[in-house]
């Protein structure tokens, strides 16, 4: 039963960091029907920064990842308007594609850039360690409390916002109908480009954590964000809701198949955690081709 | 431009290093137009792609390897186990295209995904045709006595090795173009387009979903696994190792289409040679790129390496390519011939051609 309860925390530790990747591609895909390859390198950027300001710069660690958040969800933000805003109305490809460019570029920049003027390499180092808390025999590791706390505390902050607030309403409008929303006087250029800087700030979030688990930067991190992709599809591209809940799934299933296919179902092979998730959500679409929260748009010949 | 591609073995560009970048070139541009029947004509996104090719790999692997104590081979011909490569991949698509009956646009394309991952468990869990994580080697391609793995005399002309794949890929490749070529103007490449446009239309004109994106999917996987099997031949490997038949092979294939063009023939051809050279001409001239950052110590002095630096060039150049000609490099070369076009009718002709014309046309009349 402690076994079970640590996966399971386990579980819902990485399910949370799932989550936030999830989290950045549906706010952009909501905003422009568009998968943002590139959401992975903004991963990369923000754990890689974290790492150089924290532990070369000295700085506080609340600090560094703050001005992380900024940079990146500046990134984003700029990319948006200064390249994408040229290809609006373009085929979804073309558009898709050049996320992939800039994957490709900041992917092989970011950490030349940084271990060139860094002197600590990759090392993020994240002020918790390996230490541990025991409640009621259940060990568990104090980044892993962190991660869902902190994870749970951005996805509140995250629906606040998209609930409550202006823009929130306004990134809504949006991507129910843009057109429509232009009519209204909804500054949709604006909140398009506010789309890639949310996603930017949720992806140092969620790439710090995802880093902080062996606590390096590492080239490979833009890789990691692309088993957030059953979580989005489980979950429904353009639903947040769908985001997190997809999210929670796919982290608990992936750990508890990594602590208990080894020994109770060996025959599946080695690793057989990684591919688990993928088949979750492809039984899930057999059911619900838009996953369990995406809407099923309505089609007119 | 066919001959050029006929002439260029012979051409004092072809150094080894060209001549075997060409021969990747064309063998990528098979797979792609396998995609491009599947994506560009059909408009299903298949992220996927690597899967196919990795079952054309094996394939080859397993038909025309040569066994050992754990790995089974049978040693076939190259006659025998690169059609093969071919048919057993598309007998893959055949299974999984059924999947795109029920999942539209990006879903689809992740779920596809799906099929990568699972593909790598497959390929390090099955050791006996796979070779297991450590992978197996695939024979050069040999018909019979011929082998293409070593220079060969024909009518006393001497052709090197590389040169020789080089023939049999751009042979297997005009073959591959024809059929895709023909296939736009059949009743089914028709019904294809339609699919793409609007599907729900396409449906109400009769056009039977399930057959059209099925066919899509087994000739999109017969052309990659055919790809695959070339591929594998050509790094002599077949390996699930992350760089071999990941999502980023994947990726690769999409961008080859989209940077050449999606739905068109010759935008196959184009986009991998954009894709495949560029980054050679990149790594080879990365040194005379005028940043005082760039140093040759990879890493060592914390530099940005000639490696990094390529690659920086390269994605920004797809993404200023993208901006500057959305259509990709078909419609880059649509452009140059209407300029072309326009500049031989600003000065071939007279201006008074125009204006003569309705005249002539009302004689006809008359």
């Amino acid at each position: 039963m402690t076994e079970f309860l640590e996966f399971l925390f386990n579980g819902i530790a990485l399910g949370g960091i799932y989550a936030l990747i999830a989290l950045g591609f549906t706010v952009i895909y909501r905003a422009s029907s568009v998968i943002n390859f590139a959401q992975g390198s903004f991963l990369l950027l923000g754990a890689y920064l974290v790492a150089w300001l924290h532990v070369d710069k000295g700085l506080p660690f609340a600090v560094s990842v703050l001005i992380a958040i900024a940079v990146t969800a500046s990134v984003g933000a700029l990319f948006q308007i200064g390249v994408l805003r040229r290809v609006t109305g373009q085929q979804v490809f073309t558009i898709v594609m050049i996320t992939i460019g800039l994957n490709v570029v900041l992917t092989a920049l970011v950490p030349a850039a940084i271990s060139s003027i860094g002197q600590s390499g990759s090392d993020i180092g994240d002020p918790w360690g390996s230490s541990t808390l025991g409640i009621g025999g259940v060990t568990l590791t104090y980044v892993k409390v962190w991660t869902v706390i902190t994870t749970l505390f951005v996805l509140l902050l995250f629906f606040l916002f998209d609930r409550y607030s202006r823009y929130g309403l306004a990134m809504r409008a949006t991507a129910s109908d843009e057109e429509a929303a232009l009519a209204v006087g909804v500054p949709t250029r604006r909140v398009n480009a506010l789309a890639w800087g949310i996603a930017g700030a949720v992806a140092v979030v969620g790439g710090f954590f995802l880093a902080g688990f062996p606590s390096r930067a590492d080239p490979v991190l833009g890789l990691a964000s692309l088993r957030a992709f059953p979580a989005i599809i489980l979950g429904g591209l353009e639903s947040p809701t769908g985001a997190v809940v997809g999210g929670m799934i796919i982290g608990v299933v992936e750990e508890l198949t990594a602590g208990y296919q080894p020994n109770h179902a060996s025959w599946l092979g080695t690793n057989f955690y990684i591919v688990a998730p993928y088949l979750v959500m492809i039984l899930v679409l057999m059911v619900k081709p838009y996953g369990l929260f995406g809407q099923r748009p309505v089609e007119r010949a | 431009m066919a001959a050029l591609m006929l002439w260029f073995p012979f051409s004092p560009m072809a150094t080894k290093f060209w001549l075997v970048t060409a021969v990747f070139i064309l063998i990528f541009a098979i797979g792609a137009l396998g995609l491009n029947v599947l994506t560009g004509y059909t408009g299903q996104v298949s992220l996927g792609h690597a899967f196919f090719i990795a079952v054309g790999a094996y394939t080859g692997a397993y038909l025309g390897g040569v066994g050992s104590r754990d790995i089974t081979g049978l040693g076939l011909s190259a006659a025998i186990w690169i059609p093969a490569a071919g048919v057993i991949a598309a007998l893959c698509g055949l299974i999984i295209g059924p999947t795109a009956l029920r999942l539209r646009g990006l879903y689809l394309g992740i779920v596809t995904i799906g099929l990568v991952f699972i593909g790598q468990h497959i390929w390090v869990n099955a050791p006996r045709i796979t070779g297991g994580p450590g992978g197996r080697t695939l024979p050069s391609i040999t018909f019979g006595s011929f082998d293409l793995g070593q220079d060969q005399t024909i009518a006393g002309i001497t052709f090197d090795s590389n040169a020789l794949n080089y023939y049999l890929c751009l042979f297997i490749l005009a073959a591959a173009m024809l059929f895709v070529w023909n296939l736009a103007r059949t009743r089914m490449g028709r019904a294809m387009q339609a699919v793409r446009e609007r599907e729900l239309a396409a449906n109400l004109m009769g056009i039977n979903l399930a057959r059209t994106k099925i066919t899509a999917f087994v000739i999109s996987s017969f052309l990659a696994g055919i790809a695959g099997a070339l591929y594998g031949s050509q790094i002599h490997f077949a390996a699930p190792n992350p760089q071999t038949w990941d999502l980023i092979l994947s990726i690769q294939f999409v961008a080859i289409i989209i940077v050449g063009g999606v739905g068109t023939v010759s935008g196959a051809l184009l986009g991998s040679i954009f894709i495949g050279a560029l980054p050679q001409i990149l790594n080879n001239y990365a040194g005379s790129i005028p940043f005082g950052l760039i140093q040759t110590t990879a890493g060592g002095g914390g530099y940005i390496s000639y490696g990094d630096a390529a690659a920086v060039v390269y994605g920004v150049l797809i993404i200023v390519f993208l901006i500057v000609e959305p259509r990709g490099l078909v419609g880059l070369a649509a452009r140059a011939r209407r300029l072309a076009a326009r500049y031989r009718s600003t000065r071939g002709a007279p201006p008074s051609v125009p204006s003569q014309r309705p005249a002539s046309a009302e004689e006809v009349v008359k």
